[in-house]
């Protein structure tokens, strides 16, 4: 029972994510960047957007985490890329959804219904959500990472 | 092997005896709070059937029964770190509160610009962030004695670094991320012969060891009651009579007056002049059965036999490929922090807890160990005398299982 639990969090697709995670790297041209940091447990990342107009023509990150805080932040970049900013915000609050038991749209979702698993782990959640909240306000913030008040 | 009969020991602690997803219970996490054997829960329970009322106040009967088993546990704690009399334990809430007390009441009154406070790296916050706060509201400086690869407190400089500005050396007895036990008796005696007071912090240390001041000769020893088998919220300070007698009051309120005027405020004497508003009188009562209880054990036996846990486990643990002990110091008390590679403690403690084996994942409120080792958290385990040796061999399998996974 515990093995068949564990696999529902730790799936394929999360482990190589965490293994060799994508877009795992500092941006030099980004224009919007922020620092998160969870200081129960020292995970922390940065995350850096590249917003063309309205469209996200890039997105990275670099940090420290544990296998589901560094997938969630991989899975975030890649599904991420070349959205539009309402797009995105779509994603982030289908995200949100799932973390927190609501109703989610699947096609919207997509492969990040990998980390619905995470919910079953309510000590974990965080994990799985700091990325999406960092990337919330990188959106919000210059390329100083100074969160603007607009 | 030691004389403890384990079996009967695990009988007293009913919460041990229970399943986490189908596995038994094997909990590992005693450094972070200890569990509490029936008579504990049974003291606290006893006191509010049948001996509830405010101490120090009323003449009638319930009232002096709580009372005189407030003062009963303060006679206790006073006989378990050897104290000279009741009149130098404050009770306090816990370690945390003890030190906060001591910053405020005796370090800030003296306490002027460029004066230094000397801790070291291997503190816990709590022993970290009181001095900080006090050395940033006068502008004097914390001074870090630093440590080693082992985990050890590193000497090689220590005579230096006290000096005729330190005002007070605040150190753990032992370091509840790395178990390392300091040698806070030879620091304490050459802070002494430059006149520096000392604080040893004992949170880590009372569970495992007897406390005895006489022996050690610090000016104050704080401990947390939740950590040695009592109730959560209690906790005590020792200090010297003749320096407690000196210091302000730490709060104001109740209990800690002789009398009240709006011109003048005479205070209690000791200890009463630390302890303002209504005392939590049923964790006091736990804490002195925690301290019968851990008598009847014996300290000395429980240490050894915890220390056969440590010796048993460092074995079987450090056999293990692909895993790095943190804290390899000869000198430890039963916590075993380690990495193991390629994942991170906190994947570590939920594959763990799906087993039933509870530890600690993180930083351990001891952040500077972390960053002195490059790391953002540990996984900890750390053992109590009602551990067995077959939890031992659950936590190596919860490991295997762990490795297995993200093979």
């Amino acid at each position: 029972m515990s093995g068949a639990d564990l696999r529902d969090l730790y799936q394929q697709v999360i482990m190589d994510h965490n293994k060799k995670p994508r877009n795992f790297r500092d941006m030099a041209d980004a224009n919007h960047l922020a620092h998160g940091n969870n200081p129960l447990c020292g995970d922390t990342l940065v995350v850096y957007v590249k917003l063309n107009g309205d469209v996200i023509e890039d997105v990275s990150f670099q940090g420290s985490g544990c296998a589901i805080s560094v997938a969630s932040a991989s899975l975030m970049t890649e599904a991420l890329k070349g959205k539009t900013v309402a797009e995105a915000d779509a994603i982030y609050q289908q995200m949100h959804e799932q973390m927190t038991g609501g109703e989610v749209d699947m096609a919207t979702l997509g492969k990040l219904e990998v980390l619905g698993g995470v919910r079953e782990f309510p000590a974990r959640v965080k994990c799985a959500t700091l990325s999406w909240h960092t990337m919330h306000s990188a959106m919000e913030s210059d390329a100083d990472g100074q969160v603007t008040t607009e | 092997m030691s004389g403890l009969d384990i079996q009967a020991i695990r009988k007293d602690f009913p919460i041990l005896d229970q399943e986490i997803y189908g596995f038994p219970l094997a909990y590992l996490d005693n450094a972070a709070t200890s569990q509490k054997p029936v008579q504990v829960i049974d003291a606290v329970a006893d006191y509010y059937r049948e001996d509830n009322a405010n101490v120090h106040r009323g003449v009638h009967r319930l009232s002096q029964r709580a009372t005189d088993a407030y003062e009963g546990a303060r006679s206790k704690v006073r006989d378990f770190v050897s104290a000279q009399s009741d009149k130098e334990i404050v009770f306090v809430r816990g370690a945390t509160e003890a030190i906060n007390l001591v910053a405020h009441s005796f370090v800030r009154p003296m306490l002027h610009a460029g004066d230094e406070i000397l801790i070291s790296h291997m503190e816990h916050h709590a022993n970290i962030v009181p001095w900080q706060m006090l050395c940033d509201q006068v502008g004097a400086k914390l001074v870090v004695i630093p440590m080693t690869e082992k985990g050890e407190l590193d000497l090689t400089t220590f005579d230096d670094l006290l000096t005729s500005k330190t005002k007070i050396m605040a150190v753990g007895q032992v370091s509840n991320a790395l178990g390392t036990i300091n040698p806070v008796k030879m620091m304490t005696e050459k802070a002494h012969a430059k006149g520096i007071p000392v604080l040893i912090d004992g949170a880590q240390a009372v569970p495992h060891m007897p406390a005895d001041v006489q022996d050690l000769d610090c000016d104050f020893y704080v401990f947390s009651g939740h950590k040695m088998f009592a109730p959560t919220g209690i906790g005590a300070l020792y200090g010297k009579q003749a320096i407690l007698e000196e210091m302000v009051p730490w709060q104001g309120g109740g209990d800690m007056i002789l009398s009240v005027s709006f011109e003048k405020t005479l205070y209690n004497e000791l200890p009463y002049k630390f302890e303002a508003g209504t005392p939590n009188i049923s964790g006091a009562i736990g804490l002195g059965a925690a301290i019968d209880y851990m008598q009847s054990v014996g300290i000395a036996e429980l240490a050894a036999y915890e220390h056969e846990l440590l010796m048993y486990a460092t074995a079987q643990v450090g056999g293990l490929e692909g895993l790095r002990i943190i804290g390899t110091s000869d000198q430890k008390a039963s916590v075993l922090s380690f990495m193991i590679d390629g994942v991170h403690p906190h994947d570590v403690g939920t594959i763990f807890d799906q087993q039933g084996v509870a530890i600690r994942t993180g930083h351990h409120c001891a952040q500077p160990v972390m960053q002195f080792f490059g790391i953002p958290a540990t996984a900890r385990a750390s053992f109590a005398f009602y551990n067995t040796m077959d939890e031992v061999d659950a936590l190596v399998g919860a490991i295997q299982k762990v490795q297995e996974l993200f093979a």
